[in-house]
């Protein structure tokens, strides 16, 4: 009896560590639906477009979302234009220096302002910014939103677990990255307004 | 001769401006993608794909618009030339 108490216990004990685990959630999306969605708006001139080639790793614990780390990158590659000409410019060396640069990419380093209501929690992550080889300290909101046992609804029921979905809307400087710094302002705006709308899995 | 780059001219302008505002009337760049956006049912993410069509823009019309008047320029060049002769 004393021994079967004890297993139970035991398991009892090792499933709730389980679950309260932090989780790992990969953003390599095979649906393509991940996305950064990027605008400059000068006042002669305004430049819309959107990345889909994100990857990287989450860990994120419902539980403790104060402690979620992780790394999101963006294929430079991927980020797309309607024209053509523009596309070019903007893989170009002046611009993103697609060759050269191929991944801009963010980590996580710090959350603060945390706050979550039922499966969602908004905080300001702090971080390191990556763009054309020039690293800046930014801090930017973020939306977790924590979606159980929803990976098998995406999957059309291959896989179990669960999905985690970060929305983050923030601003950063062109000139602070060197992003064709010669531009005129009044054309190519020096603020670039930076929309992530991403999901990852975390398979069980 | 000189009917015949006149008639050209209109033709080149009007099928420019008819393409153009038949497209939509463009204001900015000539496209050659769009933005088509649709929401994933599970995440509710706007997801951004793009088809591939041209959509032309003000440069395109102003190009056609400029040939056109060349065009027009031309006729009445040649059009000097013939009474001179």
């Amino acid at each position: 009896m004393t021994t079967k108490i004890i297993t139970l216990l035991t398991f009892t004990t090792l499933t709730g560590a389980a679950l309260a685990a932090p989780q790992s959630f990969d953003f390599k999306d095979p649906k393509g639906v991940n996305n950064a969605v990027f605008k400059l708006d000068a006042p002669l001139e305004a430049i819309n477009g959107s990345a889909n080639g994100i990857s990287g790793t989450v860990t994120f614990d419902p539980a403790n979302p104060a402690a979620t780390k992780g790394k999101i990158v963006v294929t430079a590659a991927s980020l797309h234009v309607p024209n053509p000409m523009m596309k070019e410019h903007l893989h170009g060396e002046q611009w993103l220096d697609v060759a050269k640069h191929q991944e801009i990419t963010f980590e996580a380093k710090s959350l603060s302002n945390v706050k979550t209501t039922g499966d969602t929690a908004t905080a300001d992550v702090s971080g390191t910014l990556t763009i054309k080889g020039v690293a800046k300290q930014v801090t930017a909101p973020v939306k977790f939103t924590y979606l159980k046992d929803k990976l098998a609804a995406r999957t059309n029921g291959q896989m179990q677990g669960d999905l985690l979905v970060i929305r983050a809307n923030f601003g950063v400087k062109r000139s602070d990255f060197g992003i064709n710094p010669k531009a005129p302002e009044d054309k190519v705006a020096d603020s670039i307004e930076l929309t992530l709308s991403i999901a990852g899995a975390s398979p069980r | 001769m000189t009917k015949t780059l006149r008639i050209l001219a209109l033709l080149l302008a009007l099928a420019a401006a008819g393409t153009w505002v038949a497209t939509g009337g463009n204001r900015g760049w000539t496209k050659t993608s769009v933005p088509v956006k649709t929401v994933d049912e599970i995440t509710g993410i706007e997801a951004v794909s793009y088809e591939q069509r041209f959509l032309p823009g003000l440069e395109f019309l102003g190009a056609a618009l400029l040939g056109a008047s060349l065009l027009a320029g031309a006729s009445f060049l040649f059009h000097n030339k013939q009474n001179t002769n």
